[in-house]
């Protein structure tokens, strides 16, 4: 399709067959009305007595009480770890350590369903995702880690890998359990134990899995999990009993803590923000390429902080990738995330969703041009409309900073030097695609991008055995395959 | 007119500009693209995005109005050597009344026999708005000379086919004689007259999802009102991903030209589950105007009757035994 003024002749993709409600049943799960805190192997209440509430931003109703733990329920829980370190884990067999890896990982796989729902009620995100991609590859996550258990000499040749001690690892609520199996499962195969907090707007899950390590039969202490907001990541951080601190979150954040541990002996990785570049050559299979862009930024509501969310297409296909594009969120289903034909969930929390339509007013702001597909948003939660930014340029706000949701910026380029110069232009660096039918022009791209994974013809691809970090701001280490396990690991 | 596209092709983009000269009307609506360089297709990408649809939950009034769809879409097919005057005779009644103890069933689309039991055929389904396509072009294999090919499309067509199923000359396509295959198409196409024009690629046979899309657009161009994947003979027969990659390819030369065309898989698609997934894939890649049997089909013989027994199931309560449903 090439340049023309003549009108294009419409699809007509969201009338017609229109999918009855496929609700997933919940009747199966069991969640109790308050949950305390996961140390030493016990669930005890918080010091303070304080609880908060954790609701589903489909609906804005509570489903649970959670504790809120402070600077002496931080101390409790690192002791607890400390001990469980000195006395059990590190100086059990490596083999051994290696089967309790694997039995979460099974039990996981026993659970998926329980998982899978709260996950989706807890979050927002769409079932269908939680299901498909968040608690496989969770299980994934723990049986590729159990099995290097005992094989940290092969993975470290002519070394004596020994663990750190005891890990402060603090998540995000994107993918709630899947980040406390990308911290949980390699610290433990090192061996070292871990005193984890999850988001406080998603701890079910979390919580969920403390239960399941409770039974186990793990040793007492060697995972702990407790709940709060900030300042409870803080006491985290700053507890001197800490040997080393696994953060993913936002840049800002992950600033702060890297002042917080200069100085100190600890070890830090961090998995920051992104701004990731989807480049569309003109050679590409365009649409495939456009179902990349789809998953690249729809995904999870776009709350991925690998999302494609800078689209660079070469300008020669331009009008054909946008009216693909176009018509294509005209099919995505966006409402119940307990549905198993919702392909966009509710946004995560209120202060998520502010943020976006802040984004939404800067982008119409700069005169940026923005479609949003036609569909209804359900008269409850917190959602918003897949959403594509044209007539962009690289100085707008909506292209240079993170926004974390179903917000697309489209930028056109001409030549392969032009796209490689602007998809660096940018303090982020954890991400990019690339799309075009010549291996070597893929050669090319991956070489000169400066971001920790290149996907080629394909996008937001996960596995375990694959390392996962970022450049410049996004961050330094690497989560994931044998990279992963330097970071728990004196070598 | 004929004549003038093969020059064209032949000579690629000299003789094109020459046509700018002579007729601006042709050029402005009918410049034909080189099919050596149609969109190439990353199979691991369409795989991926033809197994996403199904994953669509299908329910309740959804899955009835998708099955009686499906029913409606339905090109009843017998094509066997041994075919008899009987079986014909009996599967146009079936067409008519697939299932007379669920009343206000539709009728399937059409009935698809050999050119000679067109005519049988047509008696049988009267005037009960059921089509009667043919198969032509020396089906299944498409070996034979060319006044072979037209004689036996006349032949079908003057004993009242509605519809010639045509093969395209695999051989000539995957020697890369991508002239022939298209002036072959629009020769058939000229000696079908009012009959609608399906064009069988034989998927099966050309292997790669690349040359799928490349055989779609020069049937498109040829003037084919339809595509179809397979003869039924060869397998792999119909598959979604293959299905996927010419309802793109029709999708693409509709944004160009405004002109629909129909699809029809065809071969191996036998039940509900797997019919119901190609309507999800068609009503999210083409839309509510596809959605009807001018503009889908399936070529199938045994669907009919597993979409009977899920109607009457989701009716029931329960599945009834096989029995209960006419063999034909």
């Amino acid at each position: 399709m090439s340049k023309s003024n003549k009108e294009v002749p419409k699809l007509k993709l969201n009338q017609g067959w229109n999918y009855a409600p496929a609700p997933e049943s919940a009747s199966h799960v069991k969640l109790k009305d308050k949950y305390d805190l996961f140390i030493g192997g016990q669930f005890v209440k918080p010091t303070s007595g304080k609880y908060f509430d954790t609701i589903n931003p489909a609906n804005e109703e509570k489903i649970a009480k959670v504790a809120e733990a402070n600077t002496a329920d931080v101390d409790k829980a690192v002791k607890a770890a400390r001990t469980a370190y000195d006395k059990v884990w590190k100086k059990m067999p490596p083999k051994e350590r290696g089967k309790y890896i694997y039995r979460i990982a099974r039990l996981i796989q026993e659970r998926a369903r329980e998982f899978a729902v709260i996950e989706s009620m807890d979050g927002g995100k769409p079932i269908k995702e939680a299901r498909d991609v968040d608690v496989p590859l969770v299980a994934n996550h723990f049986f590729y880690y159990a099995g290097w258990a005992d094989k940290l000499q092969y993975a470290f040749p002519n070394r004596i890998p020994q663990p750190l001690g005891v890990a402060g690892q603090i998540i995000p609520w994107n993918f709630p359990l899947l980040m406390a199996a990308w911290k949980i499962a390699p610290a433990l195969a090192c061996g070292n134990t871990v005193v984890l907090k999850p988001a406080e707007t998603t701890p079910l899950t979390a919580l969920k899995l403390a239960e399941l390590i409770q039974e186990s039969g793990l040793p007492e202490g060697v995972v702990n999990i407790i709940t709060g907001f900030g300042e409870t990541g803080a006491a985290i951080v700053n507890h001197p009993g800490i040997d080393k601190i696994a953060f993913t979150g936002s840049t800002d954040v992950g600033k702060i803590i890297q002042k917080a541990v200069a100085g100190t002996n600890k070890k830090v990785t961090l998995e920051l923000g992104g701004k990731a570049a989807n480049i569309i050559f003109d050679d590409a299979p365009i649409d495939q390429a456009v179902e990349g862009i789809i998953n690249g930024i729809y995904f999870n509501q776009g709350h991925v902080c690998c999302a494609g969310s800078r689209l660079f297409v070469q300008e020669s296909v331009y009008e054909e990738v946008i009216q693909k594009l176009k018509d294509r969120i005209e099919t995505l289903i966006v409402g119940d995330p307990m549905d198993k034909n919702t392909d966009i969930g509710a946004i995560n929390s209120r202060q998520q969703l502010d943020n976006i339509n802040k984004y939404l007013k800067i982008g119409a702001d700069e005169g940026a041009e923005m479609y949003q597909s036609s569909c209804n948003l359900p008269g409850k939660g917190f959602f918003c409309k897949p959403t594509i930014f044209t007539n962009v340029a690289q100085s707008s706000r909506i292209a240079q900073e993170e926004i974390f949701g179903p917000v697309l910026t489209v930028q056109t380029f001409r030549t392969d030097d032009e796209v490689i110069e602007k998809a660096n232009n940018t303090p982020f660096g954890l991400s990019a695609g690339v799309w075009t039918d010549k291996g070597s022009k893929i050669f090319n791209l991956t070489t000169k991008m400066r971001a920790g994974v290149v996907w080629a013809n394909t996008y937001n691809k996960f596995d375990p055995t694959a390392p996962f970090g970022g450049y410049k701001e996004s961050g330094f280490g690497r989560e994931g395959g044998l990279h992963g396990l330097s970071a728990y690991l004196k070598v | 007119m004929r004549a003038t596209i093969s020059v064209a092709l032949l000579l690629g983009k000299i003789v094109t500009l020459m046509f700018i000269s002579n007729d601006m009307n042709v050029m402005s609506s009918n410049t034909l693209p080189d099919f050596r360089i149609s969109p190439r297709i990353d199979q691991v990408g369409i795989e991926e995005r033809a197994k996403k649809f199904t994953t669509r939950s299908i329910k309740k009034e959804t899955k009835v109005e998708g099955l009686k769809m499906v029913l409606n879409m339905i090109d009843l097919t017998t094509l066997e050597g041994k075919d008899s005057e009987g079986k014909v005779k009996q599967m146009c009644y079936k067409a008519r009344h697939l299932h007379d103890a669920y009343p206000g069933l539709p009728t399937v689309a059409a009935v698809c026999v050999y050119p000679s039991m067109v005519k049988l055929a047509k008696q049988s389904v009267g005037d009960s708005g059921v089509k009667v396509a043919s198969v032509s072009t020396a089906f299944p294999s498409g070996q034979a000379p060319m006044s072979v090919k037209i004689d036996d499309t006349r032949f079908a067509v003057e004993s009242g086919a509605d519809e010639i199923d045509m093969v395209i000359s695999r051989g000539k396509f995957l020697a890369g004689e991508y002239n022939f295959v298209f002036d072959e198409i629009a020769a058939i196409k000229e000696a079908c007259g009012e009959a609608r024009l399906k064009v069988i690629l034989e998927t099966g046979e050309l292997v790669t999802y690349d040359k799928v899309r490349r055989a779609s657009d020069i049937a498109m161009y040829a003037g084919a009102d339809f595509i179809k994947t397979s003869t039924g003979k060869i397998q792999p027969a119909a598959t979604m991903p293959v299905t996927l990659v010419m309802l793109e390819a029709i999708k693409d030369f509709y944004y160009k030209t405004g002109k629909m065309i129909g699809m029809k898989p065809a071969g191996g698609i036998s039940k509900s589950k797997l019919a119901l997934h190609y309507l999800v894939m068609l009503n999210e890649t083409l839309g509510a105007d596809w959605m009807n049997n001018q503009w889908f089909r399936f070529g199938a013989s045994s669907l009919a009757n597993d979409v009977l027994m899920q109607l009457v199931k989701e009716r029931s309560g329960v599945y009834q035994s096989a029995d209960y449903f006419s063999v034909d």
